[in-house]
C-alpha cells in the first residue's frame, strides 16, 4: 500500500479535527485559526488527503443500534486457503456486507481466516444473511460461526 | 435510543459521507435538505450528544500514513469484564471495542501511527489484564463500506 508521510501542518490539521469538525457555519475558517493556516488551506489540504487515500471520506458515524440496526454479527468462516481470496471477492461484494477481510487463524482456537461484517433488524435476519453466505463459499468452508456484539464498549476511532 | 423523525433520518443518511469543502458546508447540506443552515446544525448537535452518532468529521486510513490497523481479541472471565473494559479502552489507541458472544468475548480494535505501535500496545494491555490478546491482522481487504441507512 501506498504510504504518503504527513507534513506538520497536515499532521496538526488531523489532531484538530480528529474529535469532530466544529458545528459552527465556517468549520474550516475555525479549524484554520486554531492552527495557523486560512479556511481555503483548510480544504485544499483535505481535498488532497481524500485524493491520496489518507482520509477515507469526511463525514458521521452513526452508532448502528441508533437507527436500527440492532443485530449485528461478525460472521467468521475457515475457506480452503487457495480459494479465499476468490470467495472473500465474492462475499465482499455482497450488498448486506459491510466489511470483509482475509484474517490469520489462531489455531488451535480461531480456525476462522474470513471474517464479513453482517447487519440486520434481528438476528434472525442476520442469520438468513449468514446462510446466503454459506451457500456461496460451498463446500471450500469446513466451519463458521456468528460472533453477535451485544454492547458496544467504545467507539471513538483513529486518535494521533 | 432516542426517537429519531424524518429530518433527523435525511440527516443521518446524508451525512454518512461527502461532506462538502467549501467555506460553508453546512449551510450547502442544509440547501440539500431542504432546512435552515440553523437547524441543522442544532439537530447535529443533539444526534452528537445524544450518541445517535458516535463522530462527525473525517476517517483516517492509517495504513495510508504509514500506521497500522489490527482486530484482536481476549476471552476475558465474566467475573473481570467490566474491570478489562476500563482497562482497555483507556488507551488511546484502542479505536472501539465491542463485546461480543464467544469465549473470545471482547474484540477491538488498536490504530497506531507506526506499526510498531501495535506490539506495544498488546504488551500494555497484556502486562494491564494478565490475559493474552489474540491479533487477528487483515491480510487482504475484500470490501468496506461503513454507511448504514437509517432503518427505524
Amino acid at each position: 500500500m501506498t504510504q504518503t508521510p504527513l507534513d506538520a501542518i497536515d499532521r496538526a490539521l488531523i489532531v484538530a479535527t480528529q474529535d469532530g469538525l466544529p458545528l459552527v457555519p465556517r468549520p474550516y475558517e475555525t479549524i484554520g485559526a486554531q492552527i495557523g493556516i486560512s479556511g481555503g488551506e483548510v480544504t485544499c489540504r483535505l481535498q488532497a488527503m481524500l485524493a491520496n487515500g489518507i482520509i477515507r471520506r469526511i463525514g458521521a458515524v452513526p452508532n448502528h443500534y441508533a437507527i436500527g440496526w440492532t443485530a449485528n454479527g461478525m460472521t467468521v468462516w475457515d475457506v480452503a486457503d487457495e480459494r479465499v481470496d476468490e470467495l472473500g471477492a465474492l462475499v465482499g461484494a455482497l450488498d448486506f456486507v459491510t466489511h470483509c477481510y482475509r484474517r490469520p487463524r489462531a489455531l488451535p482456537d480461531w480456525p476462522y481466516n474470513l471474517f464479513a461484517m453482517v447487519h440486520g433488524s434481528s438476528r434472525q435476519e442476520v442469520g438468513d444473511k449468514a446462510l446466503r453466505i454459506a451457500e456461496l463459499l460451498g463446500q471450500a468452508c469446513r466451519a463458521s460461526d456468528i460472533l453477535y456484539s451485544t454492547r458496544i464498549l467504545k467507539k471513538t476511532g483513529l486518535r494521533i | 435510543m432516542p426517537e429519531l423523525d424524518a429530518v433527523d433520518r435525511q440527516i443521518i443518511a446524508k451525512m454518512q459521507g461527502d461532506f462538502p469543502l467549501c467555506e460553508r458546508p453546512y449551510a450547502a447540506v442544509a440547501e440539500v435538505l431542504d432546512i435552515p443552515e440553523g437547524d441543522l446544525l442544532i439537530r447535529l448537535q443533539r444526534l452528537l450528544d445524544t450518541r445517535v452518532l458516535t463522530r462527525f468529521g473525517p476517517m483516517m486510513q492509517v495504513e495510508r500514513m504509514g500506521g497500522a490497523f489490527v482486530l484482536a481479541a481476549l476471552a476475558v472471565p465474566e467475573a473481570r469484564y467490566d474491570a478489562v473494559a476500563a482497562l482497555v479502552n483507556a488507551l488511546p489507541q484502542v479505536a472501539h471495542n465491542y463485546r461480543r458472544e464467544h469465549a473470545f468475548n471482547m474484540w477491538f480494535v488498536l490504530a497506531t501511527e507506526t506499526p510498531e505501535g501495535i506490539a506495544e500496545a498488546i504488551v500494555r494491555i497484556e502486562g494491564d489484564t494478565g490475559l493474552k490478546v489474540h491479533a487477528f491482522p487483515k491480510e487482504r481487504e475484500y470490501f468496506v463500506e461503513m454507511k448504514l441507512a437509517v432503518r427505524q
